[in-house]
């Protein structure tokens, strides 16, 4: 099982992620931002970090890589692609998912164990967990608040596509809550929080990020 | 070569913490009678040669594919 990660100029997290695949019982491919093909993935992360120094919006720019062409081309086809914190930015630049993120409401840096809740158990990435199971998994973004008109937020929870709800005072001014959505098909998800800080008891908060990683892999293997 | 300026602006009903941010800054500072503030973003584009209308209409493209994000944000394309 082939999962690709983009390390993109200032991606951080792909190492972590990476790592996260692996633990899950993956093979995690590097992709680069220059890649013209997948190298034969079977799914594609997104990673968090500062692509291109948040230039301009923060995922702009990398909507733009020549690698984001492929991995726009294999979402639509059925691939799953998990786009993390920057990730997340890039796959609503990009078009594959709806509304946009902003600064936090409070101006500042967030960094903290965060609790969500799953509200979406059946898209690529959250197979592994019960629907309304509740996880504690990283959270640190200075750009995280989800914003889209009500009528896309009301098409968002009307269809179930809200992924993972913040659970507690509201950590960045998302939009009803929203810490990660989907897209129709439920194969391309969008998580502000990072899964792939929360797999290993010795750092975090502990594993409860690993679902996301098992998940896809279930999801190919099936 | 010709200037044309690109300005980009949270659409209205979106938050803007910076704007918000400056605002309460002002008072502090003894600026007083400021009712809101509204942060934004702005371009100059240096044109080669002359600014045919359709030029200006690249802009225009330009601006709505890259230069602003359209689901938060508005822009106004003039030249200067």
């Amino acid at each position: 099982m082939r999962v690709g990660v983009v390390t993109f100029p200032g991606s951080l997290d792909d190492v972590d992620a990476a790592r996260a695949v692996r633990l899950a019982g993956g093979d995690p491919v590097s992709l680069w931002h220059g890649d013209h093909d997948l190298r034969g993935v079977d799914a594609v992360v997104l990673p968090g970090g500062f692509s291109y120094g948040d230039y301009l919006r923060c995922g702009a720019i990398s909507r733009f890589a020549t690698v984001m062409t492929e991995v726009v081309a294999a979402a639509e086809g059925g691939m799953p692609v998990l786009g993390i914190c920057n990730g997340f930015q890039i796959l609503c630049e990009s078009h594959l998912l709806p509304g946009a993120l902003i600064r936090n409401d409070h101006q500042r840096f967030v960094c903290r164990d965060q609790r969500l809740r799953i509200e979406n158990a059946a898209t690529a990435w959250t197979s592994a967990y019960d629907a309304d199971q509740e996880v504690t998994i990283v959270l640190k973004n200075g750009e995280g608040a989800f914003v889209a008109d009500a009528e896309t937020l009301d098409r968002l929870e009307g269809e179930g596509r809200v992924v993972a709800r913040y659970l507690g005072a509201n950590p960045n001014g998302s939009l009803r809550d929203i810490a990660g959505i989907t897209n129709e098909r439920g194969n391309v998800v969008g998580l502000m929080p990072h899964p792939e800080h929360a797999v290993e008891d010795l750092c975090g908060p502990g594993t409860d990020g690993l679902g996301f990683f098992t998940s896809v892999l279930q999801r190919v293997l099936a | 070569m010709a200037r044309v300026v690109v300005d980009v602006m949270l659409k209205p009903e979106i938050l803007d913490p910076q704007g918000k941010a400056v605002h309460g800054a002002l008072p502090r500072l003894g600026f007083s009678g400021v009712t809101d503030v509204r942060q934004g973003k702005r371009f100059e584009l240096e044109i080669d040669g002359e600014l045919t209308d359709e030029r200006l209409e690249q802009v225009r493209q330009m601006a709505e594919t890259l230069l602003s994000n359209p689901v938060i944000e508005d822009f106004e394309v003039r030249p200067a």
